[in-house]
């Protein structure tokens, strides 16, 4: 039956986010954003780059893959904001919030749709990857545990995420704003080149960056390197950035909803 | 316990910062019975469902909504409780189909009972033929119909229509207020908004005219037309220059000042004998009217009429 219960309320963030992935199915866009745009990225960047940046194709695609995976989850992240910011313009929170359903619901179910949209964008970048050469040290607990780290690190992410959906106006500026501060955030890292490489006072920043610290765990992880300190480090960006945005996001909702 | 109210609340308040949306207001609705909230854009009518429906807590005053207070036993409200309208919406990405199946999962029905609830009411809002489409591609009064349909799939004994009606054509009007009277044909209590004096004189039992956040008057609809008339008689004089006398006359035989818009003037014709009255003492006086109609009052002048008192102590003053 319908009601606040832990189990109830399991069973209402699934249906809401099975409403999630069945509302990829009318947007392509959104599911190019997960699928094409990274593959895009992945091929234009080791095709056209890769033997200027690192020597050869096959070094570039071994040094950047484990970054692509990081760069697009953050970019996939934006959604969960996009499609909280949906619900709130045209009123279809407001519908859900008048059913007797658990309060945490909508959030939990728009958050778990994103995990299974996360783990299809990982799996088409590590496939396509591995069909243009990449090998990986630790094909079983290496992968498993740079997936874990990647889902954990997104989970904390997403309140970001949340609090842009609750703050801007339409769903457009939701986007707007997510691009603009992820492409710097994403760029200013290790992703798409060694960190040595960059003059000294950015050096500090790029290594400061968790992006930078999830992509050294990934691909330490992947390509068999040293990766507990970074792994360590990124669990203790995602603990920092939930305590922060978590309240942060659900103080913003209770005030828009007044 | 069919003596309970369906609906009672008492001196509820809402600020939005400076501005005061709902200034303390009591209504009443019996089970079974249809209250419409009539009054302009931004009176407040929206604020008075959302605060009743759980969305929104009251600064002041309280309600019970079938016997539960909309703030501590907010979860009882929602589960009595079915609401359509601007501000509650449909999902534009699903089918109408998975958008009703969705809402019924919701509310701890099984898949199979889902699709069969789904089903049977999108047979009877017509849209069968429609359902397996996505939401987007719906005219406006499909839409409307299955924000109606999504709004009834856990039976609710007490309905919140906020404008349902808004933006549709007459003929899809007509068939949203047939859906809803079927409603409450089945014993389904009813609190209606709307901006259209027509479609509150279809479905409500009672009425209360709001403007400011404040109940201005209230009573049946018949008692309401007979206080403000419904009808409306213009007059456009075929010249500039009988224009006075014109005016005179209706404010003779109306006992009121007619409104002047441009070349036209218009009173509330409450007395079906006014038209005939007006018609004869024009030829007696040998004025042409250009143009002369009868029309229904918008709720601009349902409002000047409410208010008119207030108008015209402010023009004897000056």
């Amino acid at each position: 039956m319908s009601g606040t219960g832990l189990v109830a309320g399991l069973r209402q963030s699934a249906s809401l986010a099975w409403r999630a992935i069945v509302q990829l199915k009318r947007n392509p866009w959104e599911l190019g954003d997960y699928s094409f745009q990274p593959v895009l990225f992945l091929l234009l960047f080791v095709y056209v780059f890769g033997g200027a940046v690192a020597g050869s194709t096959d070094a570039y695609l071994t040094f950047m893959l484990p970054g692509i995976v990081v760069m697009n989850m953050m970019f996939v992240t934006v959604y969960v904001g996009h499609g909280l910011n949906t619900d709130l313009t045209s009123g279809y929170f407001d519908r859900l919030r008048a059913l007797p359903v658990a309060r945490w619901a909508p959030l939990a179910g728009r958050i778990s749709a994103d995990l299974v949209k996360q783990g299809w964008s990982i799996v088409l970048l590590l496939g396509l990857g591995w069909l243009m050469g990449f090998r990986m040290e630790n094909p079983i607990w290496g992968l498993a545990g740079m997936v874990m780290l990647v889902l954990v690190f997104a989970l904390a992410f997403s309140w970001v995420s949340v609090l842009v959906g609750v703050v801007a106006r339409d769903p457009e500026h939701v986007q707007l704003f997510g691009f603009t501060a992820l492409f710097p955030v994403t760029f200013v890292s290790n992703v798409f080149v060694p960190v040595e490489t960059l003059p000294g006072w950015l050096q500090g920043i790029v290594m400061a960056n968790p992006v930078s610290v999830l992509t050294d765990a990934c691909r330490g992880l992947l390509l068999g390197g040293p990766w507990l300190h970074s792994a360590l480090i990124t669990l203790a960006w995602a603990a920092a950035i939930t305590a922060v945005f978590a309240p942060l996001s659900l103080r913003a909702l209770k005030r828009r909803l007044k | 316990m069919p003596s309970e109210p369906a609906i009672v609340a008492s001196g509820l308040v809402k600020h939005f910062g400076a501005t005061c949306a709902v200034d303390g207001v009591d209504l009443h609705v019996a089970q079974g019975q249809v209250l419409g909230l009539l009054g302009p854009n931004g009176a407040g009518k929206t604020t008075i469902v959302r605060m009743l429906a759980t969305l929104s807590a009251p600064d002041a005053g309280q309600a019970t909504v079938g016997g539960y207070d909309i703030v501590r036993q907010a979860h009882q409200v929602r589960g009595l409780i079915g609401l359509t309208g601007q501000f509650a919406s449909v999902d534009n990405r699903l089918t109408g189909f998975e958008n009703l199946i969705l809402i019924a999962r919701l509310l701890g029905q099984s898949r199979r009972q889902a699709r069969s609830v789904a089903a049977s009411l999108l047979e009877r809002f017509d849209l069968t033929e429609a359902g397996d489409r996505p939401v987007q591609g719906y005219s406006g009064g499909m839409r409307r119909r299955l924000d109606l349909a999504a709004s009834l799939v856990g039976s609710p004994r007490i309905l919140f229509l906020d404008e349902p009606t808004t933006g549709l054509d007459p003929r899809a009007r007509r068939q949203l207020w047939a859906l809803i009277g079927e409603r409450v044909a089945e014993g389904t209590t009813v609190l209606l908004t709307t901006q259209y004096l027509e479609e509150a004189d279809a479905l409500a039992d009672d009425i209360l005219v709001i403007d400011h956040g404040r109940v201005i008057a209230g009573g049946s609809p018949e008692a309401l037309k007979q206080r403000i008339g419904t009808r409306t008689l213009e007059i456009r004089p075929a010249s500039p220059d009988v224009l006075e006398a014109t005016a005179g006359i209706l404010a003779e035989l109306a006992g009121l000042q007619p409104e002047r818009q441009g070349g036209r003037l218009s009173v509330p014709a409450g007395d079906p004998a006014l038209l005939s009255a007006v018609v004869r003492r024009l030829e007696e006086q040998g004025i042409s009217p250009g143009e002369l109609q009868l029309r229904s009052a918008s709720l601009d002048e349902v409002f000047l009429a409410l208010t008119g008192q207030a108008v015209e102590a402010e023009e004897t003053e000056t």
